[in-house]
């Protein structure tokens, strides 16, 4: 039914041309009148994988936008004192940084991964509701526009952290507020409208016999996430909306004169928040469950107990939000509650990092550039899990709070391990999505960079918050001063690693080395049964699974 | 693979769970209040005034510090303080002592005084008989006064709790001019027989 892709390819230079100004080839294998090609082929694009596209570039953007707020943050820090920008411009850094890192970047990559995969793993030929997937990318940019653009108004952008505490956002907010939590709105609608195609596409549009414990890792856990979205962003969509309220239209939500309680804001934004600390890490699980077999050359270990560790993930995030607020005063009870429900949350996540070392265990291992992403996130994911056990124990949270060492936690967790799981599937995948294998001496050099200037830039981030160094604070006491620079360094680095990635995505779209449809020998799943690239229509004949 | 109409089924279920969960967003504001009345957690104290247990015996085998503060919200023209800092108090005991109040702009202003008990877990223990904060309370431009709190700490106060401190939290009251505020003179008031 499809030519091989590489003929088309070379024998329509034009069209290879198109491609690379479209930035990405996945051309149609047949008749084109549907494919659209030019800006209206994405546009108006109902296809999941040209979403998926549109969703990893996007995030990719994104990072680094907020990349490059991170270098303005690192830079202002490298000395002690004020050097570069002055102490609001950095409060705006650091908010909008966060802002942009947790919605911009890290949850429109997973969006992108499961509208481009979730379908050719399940065996379906689309996703379920392709014109809401077109719908929830494309008010994305708008968000974000809003977003960034309110950094340019008088009085700046939110500069309250993106944690958005009241009343620092509503008594002491910036007049562009109102932009931040419309923004936030729209960023919010779109993640829930792509949680609904998730959970409709794995639930109904199954290959048949592709039974749910025959399911990838990968769809089991994007539909766990894609119900804790549904769950907790409807909360956080409430809960800028009394921001917005109490601070344009006099309601008293926060406002203890008007018999409302600062402290309900952080229980109110920490309900939605810790969920959504899962919902950055889930479907990095299901990535690395696919790769850690593909180059072990064993079946994962623990597969049900994996799916149950997962549910019991999910569950157990909506009952450990107050961990982030041991110091606001919280009876005795209560902290010893959240603290214990916390430290369990160590047994499944425990139990997936026996299982990925089970699963490598006594394999025939080896080290693809994937594979090394993939092992990285366990040991750095795992350093990050372990520094939030020590958060969790109460009275060690009292020296630890807001200080550098919860800087280097979430750091550890989300970017040696949700965006160390994201580049992995990137390298796992790009031979599936261009048809190219990428430069392997590049990726070679992106890994090598990336993991030493990670470390360095979030190792020592530790013994600052240890010694007492606050966070979000643009200036130091002068005995941080050595440290300081050693992690601005690291962050530099780091910043310039990624370009590294930049360039080989391009140059892998661009030529390379023909993918075959299988470029892992030993992976397993319906998406490598497909060419490379992956032709504009797969599976619109249900395959058969046994 | 299943048809557009079970799409559309599974979609609108997923809709209403969205909505639910943004109605559960705003139904956690009410939560919160009843389960901090509840547990009595958050350092909310009544504002209903308490009535003297008759035949309470002052605990004089055990004192408990109480300290008092005050804030004034940024936009409220007046000073406040406390006429002592702290009290070395039996449970059990009932005790009077003062906030001072000046308004120090020229017009009539209206005050209200919003309590808060630290650790939270004593307010339960803390009663007040008579309180300026149960009250909004007018003050003249460029007038004094002297707001009087009478309170009892419960005799059965956890053995943990060592130090009280009381703080009030002073905020203008908007739109209302001074008379209509002082409309109801509440019970609290008329119980204060003893008051100076």
């Amino acid at each position: 039914m499809s030519k091989p892709i590489e003929k088309a390819v070379k024998s329509a230079p034009a069209e290879a041309q198109t491609t690379a100004n479209t930035t990405i080839a996945i051309e149609g294998d047949h008749d084109h009148h549907h494919a659209p090609k030019g800006l209206t082929r994405w546009l108006y694009s109902t296809s999941h994988k040209d979403i998926g596209t549109l969703y990893l570039w996007f995030s990719f953007a994104m990072f680094l936008t907020g990349g490059a707020m991170a270098m303005i943050i690192r830079a202002e820090l490298f000395q002690p004192g004020l050097q570069l920008v002055d102490p609001q411009f950095f409060n705006q850094m650091t908010t909008v940084h966060g802002l942009v890192m947790v919605f911009g970047a890290v949850m429109p990559a997973f969006t992108g991964l499961a509208n481009w995969m979730i379908p050719m793993m399940i065996g379906a030929p689309d996703m379920a509701l392709p014109r809401m997937n077109n719908l929830s990318f494309w008010i994305l940019p708008f968000a974000f526009l809003i977003l960034i653009g309110s950094l340019f108004l008088p009085g700046g952008g939110p500069d309250f952290g993106w944690t958005f505490y009241a009343p620092l956002s509503t008594t002491y907010g910036p007049d562009s507020t109102a932009l931040f939590v419309f923004s936030v709105h729209i960023m919010g609608i779109s993640s829930i409208m792509g949680a609904i195609n998730v959970i409709v596409t794995i639930v109904n549009m199954r290959a048949p016999g592709m039974t749910w414990f025959k399911l990838p890792m990968f769809v089991w856990t994007w539909l766990i996430t894609a119900f804790l979205l549904i769950a907790v962003m409807p909360v956080l969509a409430g809960a800028v909306t009394m921001v917005l309220t109490d601070k344009y239209f006099g309601t008293s939500f926060f406002d203890a004169a008007g018999g409302g309680d600062p402290v309900m804001f952080q229980h109110i934004f920490w309900f939605f928040g810790h969920p959504e600390v899962y919902i950055m890490i889930l479907p990095s699980f299901g990535i690395i469950s696919a790769i850690i077999p593909a180059f072990s050359g064993k079946k994962l270990f623990g597969y049900h107990s994996m799916v149950y560790a997962t549910c019991s993930i999910a569950l157990l995030s909506f009952l450990v939000w107050a961990h982030h607020m041991f110091t606001t005063g919280m009876p005795v009870f209560a902290e010893l509650f959240f603290m214990y429900c916390t430290m369990l949350i160590a047994v499944p996540t425990g139990v997936k990092v026996f299982n990925w070392v089970a699963t490598m265990w006594r394999g025939a291992m080896t080290f693809e550039t994937p594979m090394l992403f993939a092992i990285a996130f366990i040991v750095l994911f795992t350093i990050g899990g372990f520094s939030g056990l020590m958060l969790a124990i109460v009275p060690a949270d009292f020296q630890y709070h807001d200080t550098y060492f919860v800087v280097a936690h979430f750091h550890y967790v989300l970017v040696s391990g949700a965006v160390f799981s994201i580049m992995a599937a990137a390298y796992y995948w790009l031979p599936k999505w261009t048809g190219n294998m990428y430069d392997q001496k590049l990726s070679l050099w992106h890994f090598w960079c990336s993991i030493i200037s990670v470390n360095v830039l979030f190792f020592p981030m530790h013994f600052l918050g240890l010694a007492g160094m606050p966070r979000r604070i643009p200036d130091y006491a002068i005995q941080f001063a050595d440290i300081n620079q050693i992690v601005s360094i690291g962050g530099f680095a780091f910043g310039l690693s990624q370009l590294i990635f930049l360039w080989l995505v391009i140059k892998c779209i661009r030529g390379g080395e023909k993918a075959t449809a299988k470029p892992w020998e030993r992976a397993e799943g319906l998406e490598w049964t497909v060419p490379s690239p992956a032709p504009h229509h797969t599976f619109t004949t249900p395959p058969k699974v046994d | 693979m299943q048809s557009n109409s079970s799409n559309k089924k599974l979609t609108i279920k997923l809709l209403l769970a969205t909505a639910l969960m943004f109605g559960f967003g705003f139904a956690l504001v009410p939560l919160y209040d009843i389960m901090c009345d509840a547990l009595g957690i958050n350092g909310k104290t009544s504002d209903v005034a308490a009535i003297q247990p008759t035949g309470m015996q002052a605990d004089i085998t055990r004192t408990i510090r109480v300290e008092f503060m005050a804030h004034v919200s940024p936009d409220m023209p007046w000073e406040f303080k406390p006429k002592v800092v702290y009290m070395d108090v039996h449970p059990g005991e009932v005790i009077q002592t003062e906030y001072l109040a000046f308004n120090q702009s020229g017009e009539d202003l209206v005050g209200q005084a919003v309590p808060s008990v630290s650790p939270g877990t004593g307010a339960a223990y803390f009663n007040k008989i008579e309180c300026f904060c149960f009250n909004q309370q007018p003050l003249e431009g460029k007038q004094q006064a002297s707001m009087p709190l009478i309170f009892y700490i419960e005799p059965d106060v956890p053995d943990s709790i060592h130090t009280l401190t009381l703080s009030y939290t002073l905020y203008k009251f908007p739109p209302q001019s001074g008379e209509s505020s002082v409309v109801s003179l509440s019970r609290s008031e008329q119980q204060a027989g003893e008051r100076l």
